[in-house]
């Protein structure tokens, strides 16, 4: 499995970069995430969705879906793409430090 | 995906003259961007799979297969010979026709001639011939014999991960060779050497573990369906109250889990419960069952059977009568073609009958399950719905007939039907790109993954192609389809090649439809979007 450093951690990753299990996630992969992304600072906001989206894996072993993590958050659709630029999958979850969801999706 | 080609460059780039070098020759492009991602380990361990030695990459020189892998194949492949007499005479009787050659969606959309079905089945065949058939030891090359080289192997991989077994091209073969049989073996010897596809295989681990391939455990599952009832009920003023495993229930109804979790697909789901409350529908969900969809089917014929299996033990738990089954796609060609001799019989059900009309399913007589196209024609047949299709006039349209219930149960007229009640403004695509004719999402049998997109887009261009030509002459800007990875793949496909086009499921568009008892006047759709054009416009 593929690995990246930063900033003395070393993350397995998947071949889309996505961090291979929740249980090894800290805050340093948020700051690696966050580059990739082009985020320069995480406003409250930002905090917000991770820590929905956090919540909602711990309790029910998934991500969200789209229309749960809109209702949580009171974001549409769009502020999430403002937010994440790479969508609430690829760019919020893969912050999070969630897997990304597979089947007929 | 920066470098990703326009549509123009994407459309000029496709190549048809005639390949320079024999196709014997040319190796297959395994290069990132052009295969799907391999099987986790944890997933294939988790189903009991043979694993390869280490991780790999399909663009790896070396993909470390276990020592004894030609033994393997050749025995694997001797197995399915001696188990399916319809694979002998699908390797036997190809005479090379042609009929076949253009009429794959990947064919067409890539210009690739490993892509003509004729030429994707003789991948196998010439293994075929020079294993198993007497005139292929002794000609050898000349009999259209190839031995078996890793190479191959490499090949096989390529390009049984580049049909999505629709089954086009069977419909023009004057044999009746099923390229998808053809392609299902070839997946099935390749896992045997521990080499299939991440897409695939976690949605079945998942499925094992949790029931559907999303993974959604019983208490999520029963909270997003709830979730769907409150906003049922903000927008019609109408509480449904679906019940979960509920014992004695007349009837069992299971969909795909992409209904539940990815839009547009929960819209459709919305649709069903609202249907099933308004006509007092005795009938209960599971978080056992609760996937229609199965994903063994594009791996191995025991994964579908044993994955195929919790439908009818969770009937016979609950002790339903019958079972009903919502927009899938694949499901509905292991149900109708494989469900009652792999799993079956299910002799502890009866044949279905509609409480609502009391209308006798004799073509379910077998397996015990009616597809809700059926179901809910027969109820507008019978008067039996009160329907407001002018709630569904901003909406234009066309019909996307979904490969496996088209071609592998023969679904035409019941989805028309049902659309010709819940909307006025309905345009069917050309007829041969439509029924059993209908070309595939380009996304199907399990690829429709990120990481292939070019070819995704590519498969699904004939498809793209059809709706440009009734967009273009009728304005039609939504396309229906009764399949959840087409309303999973379609929707990028329309971006891509025909933007402003939507992607519905036929059940959010009776939903919209239906006037239920005691509802509020409605001013959005289930997508909680203003029912007409102009409001909408107006509020922005």
């Amino acid at each position: 499995m593929p690995t990246v450093e930063f900033e003395g951690h070393t993350f397995n990753i998947d071949e889309d970069g996505f961090i291979d299990s929740f249980e090894n996630f800290n805050e340093k992969w948020i700051q690696l995430v966050k580059k990739e992304e082009g985020i320069d600072e995480l406003n409250e906001e930002h905090k917000m969705v991770i820590n929905v989206l956090q919540d909602y894996y711990k309790k029910n072993g998934i991500a969200p879906m789209v229309r749960i993590l809109s209702k949580l958050t009171g974001f549409k659709l769009k502020h999430i793409y403002e937010l994440f630029p790479s969508g609430p999958g690829k760019g919020a979850c893969k912050m999070a430090g969630l897997p990304k969801p597979t089947g007929c999706v | 995906m920066a470098d990703f080609p326009k549509p123009k460059e994407m459309f000029d780039s496709i190549d048809y003259a005639l390949p320079e070098k024999q196709w014997e020759d040319v190796p297959p492009d395994l290069s990132p961007g052009n295969f799907c991602y391999p099987t986790k380990r944890k997933n294939l361990e988790y189903l009991g799979l043979p694993a390869n030695k280490d991780e790999w990459s399909p663009s790896d020189e070396d993909w470390n297969l276990p020592d004894n892998w030609q033994t393997i194949i050749h025995e694997g492949f001797k197995d399915l010979l001696g188990k399916y007499r319809s694979l002998k005479i699908f390797m036997d009787t190809c005479v090379r026709c042609g009929a076949c050659a253009d009429k794959c969606h990947f064919f067409i959309g890539t210009g690739d001639p490993k892509n003509m079905p004729v030429l994707r089945a003789e991948l196998l065949r010439s293994v075929y011939r020079n294993d198993f058939t007497m005139a292929g030891k002794i000609l050898g090359s000349i009999g259209g014999a190839r031995k078996l080289t890793k190479d191959v192997i490499k090949e096989w991989f390529s390009y049984f991960y580049q049909c999505s077994e629709c089954r086009r091209c069977s419909v023009y073969c004057p044999y009746g060779i099923d390229t998808a049989e053809i392609t299902m073996m070839g997946r099935e010897l390749l896992t045997l050497l521990g080499l299939n596809i991440n897409w695939i295989l976690e949605p079945a681990a998942n499925c094992f573990r949790t029931g559907n391939h999303l993974g959604i455990q019983p208490h999520a599952f029963k909270e997003m369906v709830e979730f769907f009832c409150d906003d049922i009920e903000d927008i019609t003023g109408v509480r449904v109250n679906p019940t979960f495993n509920r014992k004695g229930a007349e009837i069992l109804f299971v969909t795909p889990s992409g209904d539940v979790f990815a839009d547009p697909g929960t819209y459709t789901m919305m649709g069903y419960l609202m249907l099933f409350e308004h006509i007092g529908l005795d009938y209960t969900l599971s978080t056992y069952a609760s996937e229609g969809g199965n994903f063994g089917l594009f791996t191995s014929a025991d994964m579908m059977k044993r994955l195929n299996a919790k439908m009818y033990a969770e009937s016979k738990r609950l002790g339903v009568k019958w079972i009903l089954g919502g927009e899938c796609g694949h499901m509905w060609r292991v149900i109708n073609q494989y469900m009652e001799t792999m799993n079956g019989p299910a002799d502890f059900l009866e044949v279905p009958v509609s409480p609502i009309t009391g209308t006798r399913f004799a073509n379910a007589a077998s397996t015990k399950m009616v597809h809700i196209a059926e179901f809910t024609a027969d109820l507008i047949r019978n008067n039996k719905l009160k329907l407001d299709p002018s709630r569904n006039d901003k909406n234009i349209v066309t019909f996307h007939d979904s490969c496996n219930p088209a071609r592998g149960m023969g679904l035409f007229d019941e989805p028309r039907y049902v659309l010709k009640n819940v909307c006025n403004n309905f345009y069917d695509m050309p007829e041969s790109t439509i029924r059993e004719q209908t070309f595939c999402c380009g996304s199907g049998s399990g690829l429709n993954t990120e990481e292939i997109m070019d070819l995704r887009m590519r498969g699904g261009l004939p498809r793209a192609n059809a709706v440009q030509y009734v967009h273009d002459k009728y304005g039609v800007n939504m396309l229906a389809c009764v399949c959840a990875i087409d309303r999973a793949a379609l929707p990028p496909l329309m971006d891509y090649w025909v933007p402003g086009v939507g992607v519905t499921g036929l059940h959010e568009l009776v939903g919209n439809a239906l006037v239920m008892e005691g509802e509020t006047e409605r001013t959005v759709d289930l997508r909680q979007e203003p029912l007409k054009e102009e409001e909408e416009d107006a509020d922005e």
